[in-house]
């Protein structure tokens, strides 16, 4: 298992460094001169050289990428261009509102699709399961953005004066806020710190925030502003479960061990649960891995809809706005994040099927 | 009772020759499977229907997708709800069945025309992907070495982004617009598309009638030609059927985004963009196009899982 893990590892260090050798390219590759974008059109010649040699851009590209690959794993992204804010700064505000929604659509998908796909499995051939099955095949092919749209309009116009009227947009609404966890016990946290940065990063997750100093209406809050996006976002990756679940389930469901496990006499239900739910578990699990990259950019469409400031919407005005070095923070971080939740999900695997880690 | 048995034989043999006799081809075979799968062929006549319109765009719809109709419609406006005088609409008004957009166009007229954007956007994204990444796949399997290894691990850094992002950042590299959407989305796809191709050569490379072609002294070029392609074709073909639902999607998504088709293009994530602000007042105008797409997008979802289960070998009866 350690070999495995280790080779495995080393496996996902070259795409790391891959990933920030491309957008370093990318980044370069975007047309316009970053000199005139942050100076404006009229900068003089001299300016843009003072300005060429304080940023280092008169440097040969090699030694440019060289020192982009020591700041990127010292975790040293630069600082906007539009803003002077640290990149970390923004990353400590933003990311925690997209990994919440991520989460919570994850959630939705397994809790939905799991039991969905088990459900079509056992009424295979009927009504039930055709059923399960068309809604999968609506669910994979929907735009999550137009689903969103129209979750916000029912639930914000046509449910208005109903219990089940819901916050189309934000992330809480106006003048709610959520104390951070650190005020509330009366920590003296040192500004500037990493330390600080960290806790203030944990409290920017607001649902787990306002849970544990239960700040309860601001935790009902926040809940409520989620489900319309979390569910939007879930819908693919949903579908997407429900399929592999039923499938994977059926095709275990032929395997000798079943006739043997019901041959002893257990209840279909026992063996369903015991013998063959953990095998066909299986590539479910690794599906559920890989739609993170799925949610990730989701997230994106999502959170332009629901008005949510996360990484997709920090990373979308970013580009748009030709902020380099956000644009380069985020993506190579996003693309990490994707790399080394793959890299879990294979680790787990090799894990739970033995047979994974001798190759 | 001997004889008995020998006649039975002998039938069995008879019906044994007869099925030699009109033998059953292998594309019949799947022809026969795929029309025994129900959304196979719901999704293949989506599809049919989705093309029919998209060449007679110019028949079905009532104006021109750009044009717009104030000043030459009377009590024409803005934003009109749906109207359609078969269903009880006042007949004083204009009927417009999707109503009219912000711009005062005909919206079932810009649905129809966006069917064109879509399906011409599906179809050439998954031919640049499919050529590029099947190429690139059967160069590296046939050449194996150092080759493959780069190619590959090119191949794992594009899969290693999150592929709508990675679009994202390439329209920015490009600048935003249709053609360079297409050309995102093509290179986000073309992993897919060396993989197996890749895995098909490794796999057909290692037959004995690739060595026997080989010996006869056929030269690679050739080989990878009439001996390979062919063969790779089927998960190619699957492939690339669930590829363009992918592209149409991932296509909307960029021009909802502002990133893919550009106004006043009839494109249908344009247009749900557009109006996605007056969603709460005009709902209509966000609902026809994103319907639109999701219709299209499940047609080709179903026509790909129906050929895929069609062409599967292990499911022959």
């Amino acid at each position: 298992m350690l070999s495995f893990i280790i080779r495995r590892t080393l496996y996902a260090i070259p795409v790391l460094l891959g990933i920030v050798v491309v957008v370093f390219i990318l980044i370069r590759a975007i047309p316009g001169d970053p000199c005139t974008s942050l100076l404006g059109e009229r900068a003089t010649p001299e300016a843009c050289e003072r300005f060429n040699e304080a940023n280092g851009l008169n440097d040969p590209v090699i030694v440019q990428l060289g020192i982009y690959m020591k700041n990127v794993f010292t975790f040293n992204l630069g600082e906007s261009i539009k803003t002077s804010q640290p990149v970390t700064d923004l990353l400590v505000e933003r990311l925690p509102t997209t990994t919440e929604l991520a989460m919570s659509a994850l959630f939705i998908a397994i809790v939905a699709g799991v039991p969905l796909g088990i459900l079509a499995a056992r009424k295979h051939n009927t009504g039930v399961d055709a059923a399960t099955m068309a809604f999968a095949n609506v669910g994979v092919s929907m735009p999550v953005f137009w689903l969103g749209l129209m979750l916000a309009y029912l639930f914000a116009i046509v449910l208005k004066d109903t219990p089940f009227s819901l916050p189309p947009s934000g992330r809480l609404t106006a003048g709610v806020f959520s104390t951070p966890y650190y005020e509330v016990w009366g920590w003296n946290l040192q500004e500037g710190t990493f330390w600080a940065s960290l806790n203030e990063y944990i409290s920017n997750h607001i649902i787990f925030n306002s849970f544990i100093t239960a700040q309860w209406s601001v935790w009902w809050d926040a809940v409520r502003h989620l489900i319309l996006p979390a569910i939007a976002l879930a819908t693919i990756p949903l579908a997407i479960i429900a399929r592999i679940t039923r499938s994977s389930l059926l095709e275990v469901m032929n395997k000798d061990y079943i006739r043997t496990a019901r041959a002893k006499g257990g209840s279909e239900t026992r063996v369903v649960t015991h013998h063959a739910l953990r095998n066909a578990m299986l590539p479910v699990i690794t599906i559920i891995g890989l739609q993170l990259g799925l949610l990730l950019g989701g997230a994106v469409l999502t959170e332009t809809v629901f008005r949510l400031a996360g990484i997709g919407t920090a990373l979308y005005d970013a580009i748009t706005g030709r902020d380099y070095a956000v644009v380069q923070g985020f993506t190579v971080i996003v693309a990490a994040i994707y790399v080394i939740v793959n890299l879990l999900v294979d680790l787990s695997y090799g894990y739970l099927d033995p047979r994974i880690r001798v190759k | 009772m001997v004889r008995r048995k020998t006649l039975e034989l002998l039938e069995s043999a008879a019906d044994a020759q007869q099925l030699t006799d009109s033998p059953t081809s292998q594309w019949r075979l799947t022809l026969r499977r795929f029309r025994e799968r129900k959304s196979g062929m719901i999704g293949l006549w989506i599809v049919i229907v989705l093309i029919l319109i998209a060449f007679f765009a110019p028949i079905i719809a009532p104006f021109p997708p750009n044009e717009v109709l104030i000043g030459k419609e009377a009590g024409v406006g803005p934003r009109d709800k749906p109207c359609v005088h078969l269903f009880g609409c006042d007949p004083e008004k204009p009927q417009h069945i999707m109503g009219t957009d912000g711009n005062v166009r005909d919206e079932f007229s810009r649905i129809v025309f966006g069917s064109r954007v879509s399906l011409t956007l599906g179809f050439f994204t998954v031919t640049i992907a499919l050529l590029v990444g099947s190429l690139i796949g059967a160069i590296a399997g046939y050449a194996g070495g150092w080759f493959d290894n780069m190619m590959m691990r090119i191949m794992d850094v594009i899969l290693g982004f999150p592929s709508l992002l990675l679009a994202i950042a390439i329209v920015a590299v490009l600048g935003p617009g249709l053609q360079n959407a297409l050309i995102a989305i093509a290179i986000v796809s073309i992993p897919a598309y060396a993989r197996v191709m890749r895995s098909q050569v490794l796999s057909i490379k290692e037959s004995d009638y690739v060595s026997a072609s080989r010996a006869l002294g056929a030269s690679p070029l050739s080989i990878l030609v009439r001996r390979v392609v062919p063969n790779a074709l089927t998960p190619l073909v699957v492939l690339a059927t669930l590829g363009v639902a992918t592209a149409i999607l991932e296509a909307a998504g960029l021009s909802f985004l502002g990133l893919g088709a550009q106004p006043p293009t009839a494109e249908w994530g344009t247009m749900l963009a557009q109006e996605r602000n007056n969603v709460f007042t005009s709902p209509q105008l966000v609902f026809f196009p994103g319907l639109a797409i999701m219709i299209t997008v499940l047609g080709f979802n179903l026509m790909g899982d129906g050929l895929r289960d069609a062409l599967d070998p292990s499911l022959n009866k």
